[in-house]
């Protein structure tokens, strides 16, 4: 079965092909199924590129809406009215503050922090996925989320009349669980760790006839974070950075903007260049970096134990692909301590003026660290992604940072407490010096 | 041992649609060896080439990953519950 769109000047064109396996290369019609049937490898979307090379150029991406629909001959989907809540065209912000405290001459931060409409990249890969469901005539969708995907499928649910109902750990963050909840889906608290919710996701996601995103849905919805890769290289005046840094979770992130980059390249849209990959992990759930350390080409499962939830995945699917993306560009896979995530999210939000969550503070951590370590050079192009928002982590700072000064609604009550505060400045600065 | 197996979608067409099995084994190989053995076609499907269970298969044992066990040398016993689980992405 091959699905038809139309481009911008209404020529219908064939661009997504068929479901093919990653590793036996098995094809399939483009259902509501993620594993091959052979050899159980994840099934990934593919596409006509010469129909997508003669009908796409950088002038009818532009004419495009200004989310990440202008992308939409690369995503899979065969509607003229995709699900379009704003997502995407975040900003990718030139670095000054930040990239001289490093060291770094040309940073760019791409800021998924204020991604809309839940505040996370999350959003998507679950528009790319509901409009898809939609067209599969799902009425009710679902996921595994350990919280930015809960929010921004209950979200995007709720726009598009789908009814929702979302499994997650049962000791998520109180932002993301509420941020849930607002939106009135189902949500099961499932007593266990992401990898157990996702375990029993697996067993219910075919036996219901719902639309699992990250399950049944899962060839669709990943295809969503390509544009991670699209905005970045339009952004960056249609040219490729030289270094990524991104956290990885299940690994899956990752691939895709490097797919996208290539994407961009095979179809003519930018120079070929070499980019180098660089993943971010926590130390309490890096199993994907260890391998990396030990020259592994498999991944060996581990049990989470971080603050930074939000990519705790301890057995990540895409954690091989991730581990053969960031060797073969000459990139690297780091982990930092829970301690330097905390820092990391303070350093970007002192900087830069970007309040991220955990997965933020892992990324700005291990790009301090590779480039401390002399793994980033300080002329590359590099542009750290930024994937969440720190509002919705507000545990993991608590006790961090600073408290407000209580004063009376008097001027010397005022007086005295700004010279007490900038004493303790004076204190903190002769600290650092020292 | 007798065991219950929990089979998924994408194996069904192997066990008549039923989404358990019920298996005698004392460990995992002998109940990859009895599955094969009880359902035609299903072989090559979960193991590759070296007789280790396909990279993309998750194998648990009463909650628990046999990675975290003994592996494919994972005992069983009387009334446990296998699940043999696809990996999935996401988060």
């Amino acid at each position: 079965m091959t699905q038809v769109i139309q481009s911008p000047n209404l020529t219908t064109i064939p661009t997504f092909k068929a479901l093919k396996c990653k590793e036996c290369s098995a094809e399939y019609e483009l259902q509501a199924i993620h594993v091959c049937e052979f050899c159980f490898g994840p099934l990934e979307v593919s596409y006509d590129y010469d129909a997508l090379r003669r009908h796409v150029t950088r002038e009818s991406i532009q004419a495009g809406p200004n989310s990440i629909w202008r992308y939409k001959s690369f995503l899979p989907v065969a509607t003229d009215n995709p699900i379009d809540v704003g997502t995407g065209m975040t900003p990718l912000v030139r670095s000054n503050r930040l990239a001289r405290r490093l060291g770094l001459k040309k940073l760019y931060i791409k800021n998924d922090a204020v991604n809309m409409p839940t505040l996370s990249f999350k959003d998507r890969v679950v528009s790319v996925a509901l409009t898809r469901a939609r067209e599969l005539g799902f009425t009710t969708v679902s996921c595994a989320s350990t919280g930015n995907l809960a929010n921004s499928t209950a979200a995007i649910a709720a726009y598009a009349g789908l009814d929702c109902c979302v499994f997650i750990p049962a000791d998520l963050e109180a932002g993301k669980v509420l941020g849930t909840l607002i939106y009135s889906p189902t949500v099961m608290a499932v007593q266990g760790n992401y990898d157990q919710v996702n375990r029993l996701c697996c067993e219910v996601a075919n036996t219901y006839g719902w639309g699992f995103v990250n399950i049944n849905l899962r060839p669709y919805y990943s295809e969503g974070s390509k544009t991670l890769g699209y905005e970045v290289a339009e952004q960056l005046g249609w040219q490729l950075p030289d270094h990524i840094v991104a956290p990885l979770a299940s690994g899956s992130l990752f691939t895709k903007i490097y797919k996208g980059f290539q994407e961009f390249i095979k179809v003519g849209l930018i120079a070929d260049k070499k980019v180098r990959f660089s993943g971010a992990q926590a130390d309490g759930c890096s199993p994907i970096a260890q391998a990396f350390r030990e020259g592994r080409d498999f991944v060996k499962p581990v049990k989470p134990s971080t603050i930074a939830k939000s990519i705790a995945i301890g057995n990540p699917a895409d954690g091989i692909y991730a581990l053969d993306v960031a060797r073969k560009t000459g990139g690297n896979i780091e982990s930092v301590s829970d301690a330097e995530i905390i820092e990391g999210i303070k350093l970007l939000a002192e900087t830069e003026g970007i309040f991220t969550e955990t997965a933020g503070g892992t990324t700005i951590a291990v790009l301090k660290k590779l480039v401390e370590a002399g793994k980033i050079d300080p002329e590359e192009t590099t542009v750290a992604y930024i994937t969440g928002n720190g509002l919705k982590t507000q545990e993991a700072v608590q006790g961090y940072i600073g408290e407000p000064l209580t004063i009376e609604a008097k001027l010397d009550s005022f007086e005295r407490a700004l010279e007490r505060s900038r004493t303790l400045e004076r204190l903190d600065w002769q600290q650092v010096l020292v | 041992m007798a065991v219950k197996v929990l089979i998924p979608t994408t194996l069904q067409k192997f066990t008549n649609a039923q989404a358990t099995l019920e298996c005698s084994a004392n460990n995992i190989t002998e109940l990859l060896d009895s599955i094969e053995d009880n359902c035609p076609g299903i072989k090559g499907r979960l193991r590759d080439e070296k007789g280790e269970p396909r990279r993309f298969l998750n194998l648990y044992v009463n909650d628990e990953d046999i990675r975290f066990l003994e592996g494919i040398q994972t005992m069983l016993n009387d009334g446990d519950q296998v699940s043999i689980v696809p990996a999935v992405a996401g988060g």
